[in-house]
């Protein structure tokens, strides 16, 4: 499809600039915003890898409930904005190698991408598979409950202690 | 024409905003929140090479991050609701008394 | 369009209903048999000074009721209200009776119903007023809660259905047992349509589940400081989700839009008259039945509304599993 290319590069343009503006916020309640902008680019970003069911469990589970959860929270504390800015606090010294590590990494990383020459084809061209096989929701159901059985059990008992540990945490000891 | 090396450069520079983030911010709700933006560029990579090899695990191991992201999620929020009740500040400089 | 014109009617429809159950007659002056009494409602909320409290926060404020309003359309943009139809063959194509064929229709559904409650905290905590931020909390609270038995309710017509998208659950209803009982889903399910109605009332906060825009209670919760046109998109939004509640229950449960005596292609008429059913029912609970306290409702979805529907998603599994069906 004609249109697949600037697709790509409008949602990867709005999730980076969504993300990089969430780092830089003051006040929490924008950076929960923004970062809802940048997972829905990201789900478009599934949507355009064939994974239609990934990018609706992100908005749904990511941006639905866990980014809910976090906006309760700052609006619960009423997080006092950090003044002056999330910048000027900051030491010099402590700044300034924060973002030459994070620089670092960044380049890091792309110099490993390109060591790795993973072979510049179009997406999916890797074993000539086409979109069929990972599309339905089907395939994913099938394999889920068969190779990932224990997995699964296993991250449901997760959540368990998780919300058992959120609510005895956050309990007020009266 | 899209290819893998596109998806892997923006997760790339994804979890390299998340990490700066970490380092960067002094709230602990917003050092939370880019621990989220590289989880989800893990999520993006996993899911790019699942399509590219044509099996499905690559979404299954997202779903599983997702779950893994959210229980975590809860329990460091409440984690930090509780340190807030104890300082009254997000800031984590506010907690250095095992600092030597 | 379509919806637009459709929440002008529920709101006329509403006061009219509430007025008869009330055993009075409700508007009546304004056209023939009042009908015109939404829009002049609307007219009049255009008019109205936009006012916007001192301390809150702008950018939020206004976009609150957008993203309310945005959540409620986009999630109607799925839901399939007829059969493919080409108009007398005079189209080339059967044109599907729908905005967006999705193949998991129905989870996109649930994500986008699932953003509309970001509206209503954003709009609690903006208006930096205690009442709105009270009642923004627990609206939202009440929601997220309810999403549990309506996901799970959900989930049983899908182990019904094999198959995430509506159009092929609706077309899976088509047919009769034994000639005249039709195939849907809700004589099969009782348990989750009941389920799932219920999510819904409380999933679009209305009565009986209404707490957190109280009228007696909370001075109208989270949309106390909006006046004009940011209310009017409020309103809006309520009642699209009804809309939206019910012709997804039309969908899932009733059959859409298959019925006795009309040719596939007038299907739509069907789908209107069992959403105007079930929205009929809706405007009747509110009037009729008192209000849920806060904690109360919270127990009641908590504590037996997910049980019930986690055992009768089990139960249709199990069901599914023995009879083969």
């Amino acid at each position: 499809m004609g249109f697949e290319l600037p697709l790509f590069y409008v949602f990867a343009t709005v999730a980076v600039v969504a993300s990089a503006l969430v780092i830089g916020q003051r006040s929490p309640i924008y950076s929960v915003m923004l970062l809802i902008a940048s997972f829905a680019a990201l789900a478009g970003l599934y949507v355009l890898l064939d994974s239609p069911f990934v990018a609706v469990i992100q908005i749904i589970i990511y941006a639905g409930a866990i980014l809910v959860l976090f906006l309760f929270v700052v609006m619960l504390l009423n997080a006092p904005k950090e003044a002056p800015g999330p910048w000027a606090r900051l030491a010099a010294g402590p700044r300034r190698a924060g973002a030459v590590l994070g620089g670092v990494l960044a380049v890091e990383l792309a110099w490993a991408i390109w060591r790795a020459a993973i072979a510049p084809e179009p997406v999916g061209a890797g074993s000539g598979a086409s979109a069929q096989a990972i599309e339905s929701v089907r395939s994913i159901g099938q394999v889920l409950y068969t190779d990932y059985a224990f997995a699964f059990e296993v991250t449901s008992l997760l959540i368990l202690v998780a919300m058992v540990g959120a609510v005895v945490l956050a309990k007020r000891h009266v | 024409m899209v290819t893998l090396n596109h998806y892997l450069a923006l997760s790339a520079i994804l979890f390299a905003i998340g990490t700066t983030g970490v380092f960067l911010r002094r709230n602990m709700i917003t050092v939370l929140l880019s621990i989220e933006i590289m989880l989800n560029a893990a999520n993006l990579t996993l899911v790019a090479f699942g399509r590219h090899w044509g099996a499905v695990d690559g979404q299954i191991i997202v779903f599983f991050v997702v779950t893994v992201a959210a229980a975590e999620a809860a329990v460091g929020l409440a984690i930090v609701i509780a340190l807030f009740r104890l300082r009254e500040s997000l800031d984590p400089d506010a907690f250095t008394s095992l600092k030597w | 369009m379509l919806l637009l014109l459709s929440s002008a009617a529920m709101v006329y429809a509403e006061r009219k209903v509430a007025a008869l159950i009330q055993q009075r007659e409700g508007p009546n002056r304004v056209g023939p048999r009042g009908l015109l009494q939404p829009f002049a409602d609307v007219i009049k909320l255009m008019f109205k000074e936009e006012l916007r409290p001192g301390g809150a926060d702008t950018v939020l404020f206004l976009m609150a009721p957008v993203i309310s309003a945005t959540a409620a359309f986009a999630a109607f943009a799925v839901v399939p209200f007829g059969a493919e139809t080409t108009f007398f063959g005079l189209l080339d194509q059967p044109l599907k009776l729908q905005v967006a064929d999705v193949n998991v229709a129905v989870l996109v559904v649930f994500a986008i119903t699932s953003m509309s409650v970001y509206g209503i905290v954003l709009a609690g905590w903006s208006s930096n007023s205690k009442y709105s931020l009270l009642g923004g909390l627990r609206s939202a609270s009440q929601m997220i809660s309810y999403e549990l038995p309506y996901g799970l309710a959900l989930a049983s017509v899908l182990v019904l259905a094999n198959s995430l998208s509506l159009t092929d659950i609706v077309n899976r209803q088509a047919g009769y047992w034994f000639g005249f009982i039709p195939r849907w889903f809700v004589f099969v399910q009782p348990v989750g349509f009941l389920i799932f109605m219920i999510s819904g009332v409380a999933e679009t906060n209305r009565a009986p589940f209404d707490f957190p825009e109280a009228e007696q209670e909370l001075v109208a919760g989270y949309h106390t400081e909006y006046s004009s046109m940011a209310f009017a998109m409020f309103f809006l939004a309520e009642y699209i989700n009804m809309v939206t509640v019910s012709a997804v229950a039309t969908d899932l449960f009733l059959g859409g839009w298959n019925g006795p005596f009309l040719p596939a292609w007038l299907g739509w008429i069907w789908f209107l008259a069992k959403t105007s059913a079930l929205l009929f029912f809706y405007i009747w609970m509110r009037w009729t039945l008192p209000r849920y306290r806060y904690d109360q409702l919270m127990q009641f979805g908590w504590k037996m509304l997910l049980p019930l529907a986690a055992l009768n998603l089990l139960a249709t599994a199990a069901g599914v599993m023995l009879l083969g069906v």
